[in-house]
């Protein structure tokens, strides 16, 4: 769940009236985000790196807000305060509309070398924006969690902003060869090749993490104005030339990426958020794409949508008995414009550019129940009448469980997973004959195979315990993994039986082999009896 | 299995039981030898005597003596018993070892011989570093810096007095009192004095006073019941501070000890188990059926294990694999779809199952197969697993408590509904509803409860409808609603337990003491204030 941090004081002047810690926490709980942490600057660096390195650090109070991991809306303080206003009735939801320039309209032209890369891009302008230094941070800041969130770590979309009167139309985005790639990054005074870039960003902390995206790609992803300026090297750096600052007045802003959907939503997001600072205030000025196969498209799409439910359906599935009239109303306040049409009975619903996360009615209806108030609606019991059974696997479990403990055996749980080392080395055992199912991305050797036996746990249980008094007496009725049937641990020669029931072999009892018990660093005998249950079924 | 000492069965051997329990009940009252010389030295005594010199006298333990106090004191008025405490002085380890050995700085005068010794070789002498500075400040010994291998140590005396020794030998004579007061406590300041304070008894002869006392029974006896002789017959108050012979016994895992619990609410709710016997599952059962993205951050290798052997699931139902794809890739259902390129292959990876939803999906499904549609209800708790940061709350591995309710038209009020009762049974009545999100479910609400302790509300679990994009391709009616819940074993087993690391709970590294010790699992009574009743 992505944590949004906002200055309180800020956010308070915002919605135009103070809470306190107590009233707010409350608000966030009912529309379904959550006050996570009061802190400051201040605090958060001296908890990191001591009270030292925090001095004269800013102790101005911030909300840390988590925010549904869906909601891309909520990303900023923008978008936070637009949506509690308009929950709590004291604004309109504003209208997104994209307008066409005066003049040229700005064009990206992409070639088809990106195909194989990065073949999506998309593209809008803010014309007229007023930055000040809180609006400037939160728009980097929004930037930076959409490309933690839904752009998937620059992965799917990358974002890059510029300002436009620094550079010349039309751009063009395209895919060159890392050595042919030169040019000033931003906050670097000279110029390097995407080579060198590479090179530098592998000890970047916050870059080093986005340059396996093209690292091993032959061409790397750039676009340029119509001067050759780069204004980005996507998913890893802009250009300095167009870097925006607190007095740009106009941003061309590009995603590129390799899922068109997000990339669409991205911009939409992000130009919905921050048109609020335009002079034309939620108005943003449209861009062309020119695709390598000759089709352009417009964007932002911001594009609204109608859907049509039911009045009825909203009451069945929330538990609730509203008048259309009244869920209208509670839609409209989750910025979800709605009114009653047809026979008083169907609801439209106007799905606005910034809730992409609506997809279904199943969301409006869950919009309909949070401006509702979960805890408002009435608890029932539903009437399903059923007949309850165990699983015969647990139910015979469970029944042996208890008698394994009355014959004075005490249960140990241990974990499923556990080294190769576990199932075969120490058991006398070669790994090939275990048969065991191999996880390919283990963090530590821990993880390396499922258990084809319970005996390595217990065994590893019995070594944790060598203080306390003999003897130990313990068992585990639990699932292993194997593949099919596999070879059972060494025991001691003669002193080892074969268990059958009822016509079919289910497992082995006997003396462990003096060179298991010493793998297991144990030093005392033991025997072990595993038997598969399942044929009892 | 079972690991027992050499040459042990089961059941013999050390078993350790009664090693903290002194004495049993009923057999706490030491009215052996002691008591007896007790009492006839008593008879003799003019006025009393003290527990500790008898002990000394008699060359036993003082516990023994005053066993033997307290054994006559509690049948009556026989004798009486006056506890005093007096202090003494005992000699330390170390001041025991000087007594015996001499100062380190008298041991230090000694190794030097007439000709001097090298001041690195004193050092290196056991008592060389504390006797060599005393030995100096009491100028016994001086330091020749300028001697030709380094400083060397001479004599500045023929002989001494090792007052230290004599002082401390002094002591463990008895007679301390001969020291003066500096003396002691410069000793005590070296450690190698302490003071003690001895509890002992002043014993005088009661108002009852014999030196025959008539033996208690121990125990009520078969032949005493036949005879009738226990109606004539002293019986010895049963010691109720004792603390018992644990009876051996195996032990349930506390853990498990809950999951029984929560299958019992589930079975008395009228919820059928579902089947989770397989760790493994396919990307497509785990995810895509319940219309989780294929570029989902779930997904990821650093969240999710996935398996290298066997690496992918071969048998995929293919009709309903094609209704996932175009839902997840194009929509339907009354759904925009998430609009992205469905990949085959990605559904088959193999993995370690993230959730027991996994197993959720594949009964609903196969409840959409059953025609005519009947209603069910549907549990499980089983393990699942998370390729995750490991710290005092995660482990790899945890299980996960679901609930399913499948029938028409139910309501989030109904889930909220079945909620209550389901935390009713655990003891939790404070309820309250967040608004959340779940790729599989919406609506979508977190569940929490007020911590008396915390002093505020906590999550306690995750519910919500499943999404139509989930139940439709399956084949469900479409005014078939499914409400669903799910919480950790191990988050309430911890609450319940008073458990704060995880990996004090879970795993081999545990202590069997934690699962000999735990207490019984009742989620819905919770313990009283603790009580302690005196014996009568």
């Amino acid at each position: 769940m992505p944590t949004v941090s906002v200055k309180r004081d800020l956010l308070f002047k915002a919605l135009g009236r103070t809470y306190t810690d107590e009233e707010f926490d409350e608000l966030c709980f009912e529309f379904g985000l959550e006050l996570d942490e009061i802190t400051s600057e201040k605090e958060i660096i001296s908890k990191e790196q001591g009270d030292k390195k925090a001095e004269g650090a800013s102790d101005v109070v911030l909300y840390k807000i988590d925010v549904p991991a869906n909601r891309y809306d909520l990303l900023c303080l923008e978008g936070l305060v637009r949506g509690l206003q308009v929950f709590k009735e004291r604004i309109k939801a504003p209208l997104y509309k994209r307008v066409m320039p005066n003049g040229e309209i700005q064009k990206l032209i992409i070639t088809e070398e990106t195909a194989k890369i990065r073949p999506y891009a998309v593209a809008a302008v803010l014309r007229n924006i007023k930055f000040t230094k809180d609006r400037y941070d939160s728009f980097i800041e929004l930037q930076e969690k959409l490309h933690q969130n839904i752009c998937r770590k620059r992965a799917l979309v990358a974002i890059g902003a510029h300002d436009l009167d620094s550079l010349s139309g039309p751009f063009t985005f395209t895919a060159k060869r890392p050595s042919d790639i030169k040019f000033k990054p931003l906050s670097k005074t000279k110029e390097y090749t995407a080579c060198e870039l590479m090179n530098i960003y592998k000890t970047d902390n916050h870059l080093k993490h986005y340059l396996h995206i093209i690292e091993n790609k032959p061409l790397y992803p750039v676009i340029y104005d119509s001067n050759g300026v780069v204004l980005s090297m996507p998913p890893i750096i802009n250009g300095n030339h167009s870097k925006i600052t607190l007095n740009t007045r106009n941003v061309f802003i590009e995603c590129t990426g390799t899922d068109f959907t997000k990339a669409k939503i991205v911009l939409d997001i992000i130009v919905t958020m921050f048109s609020e600072y335009c002079e034309n205030q939620f108005t943003v000025e449209a861009a062309e794409v020119v695709f390598p196969n000759g089709k352009s498209y417009t964007f932002p799409e911001l594009a609204y949508r109608k859907e049509m439910v039911r009045a009825d359906l909203i009451n069945k599935k929330v538990g609730i008995r509203e008048t259309p009239e009244n869920l209208a109303k509670l839609l409209t306040r989750m910025c979800l414009k709605s009114e009653v049409i047809g026979d008083g009975n169907q609801i439209e619903i106007e799905i606005p550019p910034t809730r992409a996360d609506i997809i279904h009615a199943c969301d409006i209806v869950e919009d309909a129940a949070i401006a509702y108030g979960y805890n408002n609606i009435q608890m029932t019991l539903p009437k399903t009448y059923t007949i309850a059974n165990q699983f015969p696997l647990n139910k015979l479990t469970e029944l042996l469980r208890h008698d394994m403990a009355a014959a004075g055996f005490t249960e140990a749980l241990t974990f499923a997973l556990c080294s190769q080392e576990d199932i075969a080395d120490k058991l006398g055992v070669d790994i090939s004959a275990t048969k065991a199912v191999h996880i390919s991305n283990p963090k530590t050797a821990e993880f390396q195979v499922a258990r084809t036996t319970l005996l390595p746990g217990l065994l590893k249980t019995i070594a944790a315990n060598r203080k306390m008094p003999l003897p130990l007496k313990l068992f585990e009725i639990s699932d292993i993994v194997v593949k099919d049937s596999s070879r059972g641990p060494a025991f001691f020669p003669g002193r080892c039986a074969e268990v059958f029931a009822r016509g079919q072999s289910i497992g082995k009892l006997g003396v462990l082999h003096p060179d298991v018990i010493t793998k297991f660093e144990l030093t005392m005998p033991c025997s072990s009896l595993e038997i598969n249950i399942e044929p009892f079924l | 299995m079972a690991a027992h000492a050499p040459g042990a069965g089961s059941g013999s051997g050390c078993s350790g039981a009664g090693r903290d329990t002194p004495s049993a009940p009923g057999a706490a009252m030491a009215d052996g030898p002691v008591a007896d010389v007790l009492l006839r030295r008593l008879e003799a005594a003019d006025g009393g005597l003290d527990s500790a010199e008898l002990a000394a006298e008699l060359g036993v333990e003082h516990q023994a003596v005053v066993g033997a106090v307290k054994s006559l004191q509690a049948l009556g008025e026989i004798i009486e018993a006056e506890l005093r405490s007096t202090k003494r002085w005992e000699l330390t380890a170390e001041g025991e070892e000087i007594a015996r050995e001499g100062s380190h700085e008298a041991r230090v005068f000694r190794s030097v011989p007439p000709e001097g010794l090298a001041q690195s070789e004193l050092m290196r002498l056991p008592s060389g570093k504390v006797g060599f500075s005393k030995a100096m400040s009491n100028k016994w010994i001086r330091v020749d810096k300028s001697a030709a291998d380094g400083p060397r140590v001479f004599r500045v005396v023929d002989s001494m007095e090792d007052d230290v020794q004599r002082r401390l030998q002094l002591v463990r004579g008895g007679q301390a009192e001969k020291l003066a007061e500096k003396e002691r406590s410069e000793l005590r300041k070296r450690k190698l004095l302490t003071e003690v304070t001895l509890k002992t008894y002043w014993v005088s002869k009661g108002s009852a006073f014999s030196t025959s006392v008539s033996k208690q029974e121990a125990e009520l006896s078969p032949e005493m019941i036949s005879s009738g002789s226990w109606r004539d017959r002293p019986f010895k108050p049963y010691n109720f501070s004792a603390r018992g012979v644990l009876p051996d016994s195996g032990h349930l895992h506390p853990l498990l000890k809950v999951r029984t619990q929560f299958r019992q609410i589930f079975l008395e709710m009228g919820f059928t188990e579902m089947p989770t016997d397989n760790f493994i599952e396919s990307s497509f059962w785990n995810f895509d059926a319940l219309f989780q993205p294929q570029q989902h951050p779930a997904r990821d290798q650093h969240d999710t294990f996935f398996l290298q052997d066997p690496a992918e699931a071969l048998q995929l139902p293919m009709d309903y694999v094609h209704r996932v794809k175009r839902t997840h890739s194009q929509g339907g259902y009354g759904s925009q779809g998430y609009k992205y390129t469905w990949k085959l292959d990605e559904a088959r990876k193999n993995l370690l199952r993230t959730h027991t939803t996994a197993a959720s999906a594949r009964a609903l499904y196969r409840l959409a197969r059953k025609k005519p549609f009947t209603p069910i209800k549907y549990f499980s708790i089983d393990r699942v697993f998370r390729n995750e940061t490991l710290d005092a709350t995660h482990l790899a591995e945890f299980h996960q408590i679901e609930g399913v309710v499948a029938d028409h038209g139910l309501t989030l009020g109904h889930l909220m509904g079945v909620l209550r009762e389901f935390f009713t049974k655990l003891g939790i009545t404070q309820l309250r509803f967040k608004p959340a999100y779940n790729p599989y479910t919406e609506p979508s609400m977190e569940v929490f409860s007020y911590h008396q302790g915390l002093k505020k509300w906590v999550e306690v679990g995750n519910s919500g409808l499943f999404r139509p994009e989930m139940l439709l391709p399956m084949g469900l009616p479409e005014n078939v609603s499914v409400i669903a819940w799910g919480l950790s074993l191990e988050r309430p087993t911890m609450i319940k337990y008073g458990i704060n690391n995880i990996r004090e709970l879970v795993g081999h590294k545990v202590n069997l003491q934690m699962v000999y010790d735990s207490p019984l699992c009742r989620l819905d009574a919770e313990p009283g204030p603790p009580q302690t009743q005196e014996a009568a």
